[in-house]
């Protein structure tokens, strides 16, 4: 065994709430430096991988995405007593971001307004219990969780995400510098 | 009402749930009900989130539509851009595009066609293909696929990246770039760019062969398999043009029956309301549409690379025309409807959006500094229908005088194959899971299934359709409980 030889794989885990994926697909826009990373981390609870649950242990947890419905706050919080930093990965997660426009509407005439005839003659709103239960607002993150890191962007760019990778991978504290904290 | 979807006494039952379904692109969960001989009663893939984007789009300025509707999806979000864009040309009054224009928006939905098709054969699927259905779960993923068939995940990563870099020069940016106004495009390309592109386009070509035969091959290790896995003979639909080719950008709908018989053809999307019809179940906020001359039962259909390949006449590259025909001869002169197809029609789909990039590239009008139409007369609704990766994607607004979106909605490719994922996974439970013990391994049987259709559970989640059609209320024991018509 060389273990002691090796340095311990990252333990990455990431997961999009009420996100688009666009910053998971960010993420993979890392590109060629995707096999490099395969080689430095371990991913765990992930779309991109089958383990369903994040395990003990985590070091990193990457979420995109605002928080929507209870399921949400239930995976959010997991993630949290799990990983041992967690970052806000994007404009959705950081504010709520477009997911959020629905916050300044009643969420319940939003679903009648959906489910329902315009002369409101009925409603159909799905309520089987394998539906999670709304929120009244989407909700960023911080609001839920205590958050380490903050990621703007949606999404932030590859590089964006690269460079905060790379910084916590070699032990520095991750700074994101003008260029790369971009905003749009 | 389909087999398996609702069970006679569920409360008797145990409960199984595949939550979430992994590998795939946003929520969703799959129920399984099974008596105490593991006796399947009910399969349901549930979408599990509500976002409203239709309510809230409500009031915004119409321009900014495009931009901000792409945001309802990460992985397709040039389709969604195009198919908003494609309907504020039309409001905003002007007439047809330049061919510059239109030909830079055909080479950014191009691009995305081979990245997000790319993401989902290389990085999401092939981990099942390559290393096994029942594999080792912990392994079974891009990572895994990287350590084991490290030439073809390369591929995938800059096949993939090759899309981004199209929709980059275009759009200005690889995920929610600007590129399509109403109108025209904001930016013309540059010869350092073209070239760029040039550059790399045969050795794309190339690699999508090779993995079109690697799929071929897979095939011809157990036919028996992959011809019936998850098979579900449905209609199928897509956009063509007049002479019957698939058009990803711009046609008239056109559905085949499962034999690949008219059910009809050349209908303007802008009509999409009379041919189609949906209804709401209530263990889903995802829509169930379907063709309204056929009923629900009947009527639904599939969307996507395998249903527009087949309902189509013809692909309108050469290899990749070459490569569907190979595909389709497997169904002896019928359409094929086992499940797993879908893998192969989308690389077939690479292949003909490649050679469709390599054509643009070398015209000179791709080049062009002419970017906008001319105005004419404003319009108060409008359509904008394309066909995304994942199949037909409708969008319809109404603006009003003060330039306010006041009605939108939005049907998206995965929620044409609600029904269609929805049976594809009651068959593979029937096939797999049938009084046998529920395993890992035989679950990932099903999310294989669902991942077949590549669905996009991001988009369907954002977009739950505003169908202003005739809504069907079914009650949990399948009974007709009203039928609602809407304005
Ligand atoms: S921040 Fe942007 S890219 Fe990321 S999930 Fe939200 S909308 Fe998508």
């Amino acid at each position: 065994m060389n273990a002691p030889m090796n340095p311990r794989k990252l333990r990455i885990t990431t997961t999009s709430l009420s996100g688009c994926f666009g910053c998971h697909m960010s993420f993979l826009d890392i590109d060629e430096r995707l096999l490099e990373l395969a080689a430095l981390v371990e991913f765990d609870r992930s779309p991109i991988t089958d383990i369903k649950h994040c395990s003990q242990h985590c070091d990193l947890a990457l979420v995109e995405g605002g928080v929507c419905n209870a399921e949400n706050v239930h995976v959010l919080r997991e993630l949290r007593a799990n990983a041992k930093i967690l970052v806000a990965f994007g404009a959705c997660a950081v504010n709520g971001g477009l997911p959020a426009q629905r916050n300044h509407l009643d969420v319940g005439q939003c679903l009648s307004q959906v489910y329902r005839t315009p002369d409101g003659s009925a409603t159909a709103i799905p309520d089987d219990p394998e539906l999670p239960l709304l929120l009244d607002k989407v909700y960023p993150v911080n609001e839920v969780v205590r958050v380490d890191y903050f990621l703007p962007g949606c999404p932030p760019s590859a590089d964006t995400i690269w460079k905060f990778l790379t910084d916590l991978l070699t032990g520095r504290t991750p700074r994101i510098e003008h260029p790369l904290l971009k905003f749009d | 009402m389909s087999q398996l979807e609702t069970a006679a006494h569920p409360e008797t039952l145990r409960r199984v749930a595949i939550d979430p379904v992994t590998r795939v692109e946003g929520h969703g969960k799959v129920t399984l009900l099974l008596d105490q001989d593991n006796k399947i009663h009910q399969v349901r893939l549930h979408i599990v989130e509500f976002r409203g984007f239709e309510v809230f789009i409500e009031g915004r300025p119409y321009w900014e539509v495009p931009v901000t509707v792409q945001r309802l999806c990460g992985i397709c979000p040039v389709s969604h851009q195009l198919a908003a864009v494609k309907a504020m040309d039309q409001i905003a009054g002007y007439g047809p595009l330049t061919p510059t224009a239109e030909k830079l928006r055909r080479l950014m939905h191009y691009g995305q066609m081979v990245q997000s098709h790319a993401v989902h054969f290389y990085h999401l699927a092939s981990p099942d293909l390559l290393l096994g259905f029942d594999s080792d779960f912990t392994r079974r993923n891009i990572v895994g696929v990287a350590l084991d068939f490290p030439e073809i995940a390369k591929q995938g990563v800059l096949l993939r990246k090759y899309g981004q870099e199209v929709i980059r020069h275009v759009a200005g940016k690889r995920v929610h770039g600007t590129g399509a106004i109403p109108g025209g495009v904001n930016k013309a390309l540059t010869v350092v760019e073209r070239d760029e592109m040039a550059r790399d386009i045969e050795q794309m070509i190339g690699w999508t062969q090779g993995a079109i035969d690697m799929v071929r091959r897979l095939h011809e290790t157990n036919p028996g398999f992959y011809n019936v896995f998850g098979e579900s003979a449905g209609n199928m639909m897509g956009l063509m043009r007049p002479d019957g080719a698939l058009d990803f950008y711009h046609g008239a709908l056109r559905a085949v029956d499962p034999l690949g018989q008219t059910i009809f053809d050349q209908v303007d999307y802008a009509d999409y309301q009379q041919v189609l019809q949906e209804e709401i179940k209530p263990w889903s906020y995802m829509k169930f549409p379907h063709i309204k001359s056929l009923g629900a039962d009947k009527g639904w259909y599939k969307v996507g690379p395998l249903a527009r390949v087949q309902a189509a006449t013809y692909l309108a590259t050469p290899l990749a025309e070459i490569e569907r025909q190979k595909m389709m001869a497997l169904g002896n002169g019928k359409p094929v409807h086992g499940t797993l197809f879908y893998h192969w029609a989308r690389l077939v789909e690479i292949l003909h959006a490649a050679e469709m990039i390599r054509d643009l590239l070398n015209d000179p009008d791709i080049l062009g500094t002419d970017l906008m139409a001319d105005r004419g007369e404003r319009r108060y609704e409008a359509v904008g229908v394309i066909e995304a990766p994942r199949g037909t994607l409708f969008h319809h607004y109404r603006v009003n005088e003060d330039d306010q979106v006041t009605y939108c909605n939005l049907i998206v490719s995965t929620t044409n194959n609600n029904q269609a994922m929805n049976e594809a996974i009651r068959t593979v439970a029937r096939q797999y899971l049938d009084g046998r013990e529920v395993t890992e391994g035989l679950l990932n049987h099903i999310e294989c299934a669902i991942r077949a259709y590549d669905p996009c559970l991001s988009c369907a989640t954002h977009a739950l359709g505003k169908m202003p059609l005739t809504v069907e209320v079914v009650d949990a024991d399948g009974q007709l409980a009203s039928s609602l018509s809407k304005a």
